[in-house]
């Protein structure tokens, strides 16, 4: 009915937070763009988080296809269609409170794993650099 | 069947993405985001189906399974679409920046 609507929120404010953090952060080159300065890589975080918010943007784009499809959503007020009478409103808000909030919990565990991967390739990076170094 | 699609579509974007990488000239990491987003989505739609109607779920009429296909290569025609404007706007050869004002490259 509007599942994809909570994943659409959690990117923008994903979205938000990588341009706030990338403000914020010095600008350290990521893994394939870095050179063998002696540092330590670190991919930024903001890239990190733009991962997770092009796979909830990417993700809630095709979904909205979806119930443009089946009629869920249309492209005048209030725009979904569940919406209109009490009864399927609160219909909709059990679906977004359950399917909805699985989906963008699943999409940030999968980030989560993908973060996991990216440190330990950073750590291998680290470590060949440094026995580099030594040698 | 539009999940299944959506997986096939995602599989194939990141085999092509890796066999590039890390160029990612022709952006094809906007597709693989894309598919693998909504595949995501789509599965818990599926696990969710699969808590209501149990079994019944893998048994689809054939009429919902041709929509089903037919709303399926529409969400890839879609995405490509997409694929192909975020190529066009950000033109990383400048081919399209090239013809517009006549530079060669």
């Amino acid at each position: 009915m509007a599942c994809f609507v909570v994943p659409a929120v959690e990117a923008v404010v994903t979205a938000a937070a990588a341009k706030i953090v990338k403000n914020n952060e010095k600008e350290a080159l990521p893994v394939s763009e870095g050179e063998n300065t002696g540092k330590s890589f670190k991919i930024p975080f903001s890239r990190k988080l733009r991962w997770l918010t092009n796979l909830l943007l990417g993700g809630s784009a095709l979904l909205l296809f979806e119930h443009i499809w089946h009629g869920e959503v249309v492209p005048y007020f209030p725009f979904l269609t569940a919406a209109s009478n009490p009864q399927d409103s609160v219909e909709m808000l059990h679906e977004m409170a359950t399917a909805g909030v699985t989906m963008a919990l699943l999409t940030t565990a999968i980030w989560g794993v993908m973060l996991l991967v990216a440190h330990i390739a950073e750590k291998r990076v680290n470590a060949a650099q440094s026995s580099e170094v030594n040698e | 069947m539009t999940l299944l699609l959506t997986v096939f579509a995602a599989v194939i974007s990141t085999v092509i993405w890796y066999k590039n990488a890390p160029d990612d000239k022709m952006k094809v990491s906007a597709l693989c985001w894309m598919f693998w987003g909504a595949s995501i989505m789509w599965f818990v739609d599926a696990v969710f189906g699969y808590i209501e109607l149990g079994a019944e779920f893998f048994r689809p009429s054939p009429a919902d399974m041709l929509n089903d296909a037919y709303l399926g290569l529409s969400v890839i025609a879609l995405a490509l679409v997409i694929w192909v404007v975020i190529l066009l706007i950000k033109d990383p050869k400048g081919s399209v920046r090239a013809s517009l004002f006549g530079k060669k490259k």
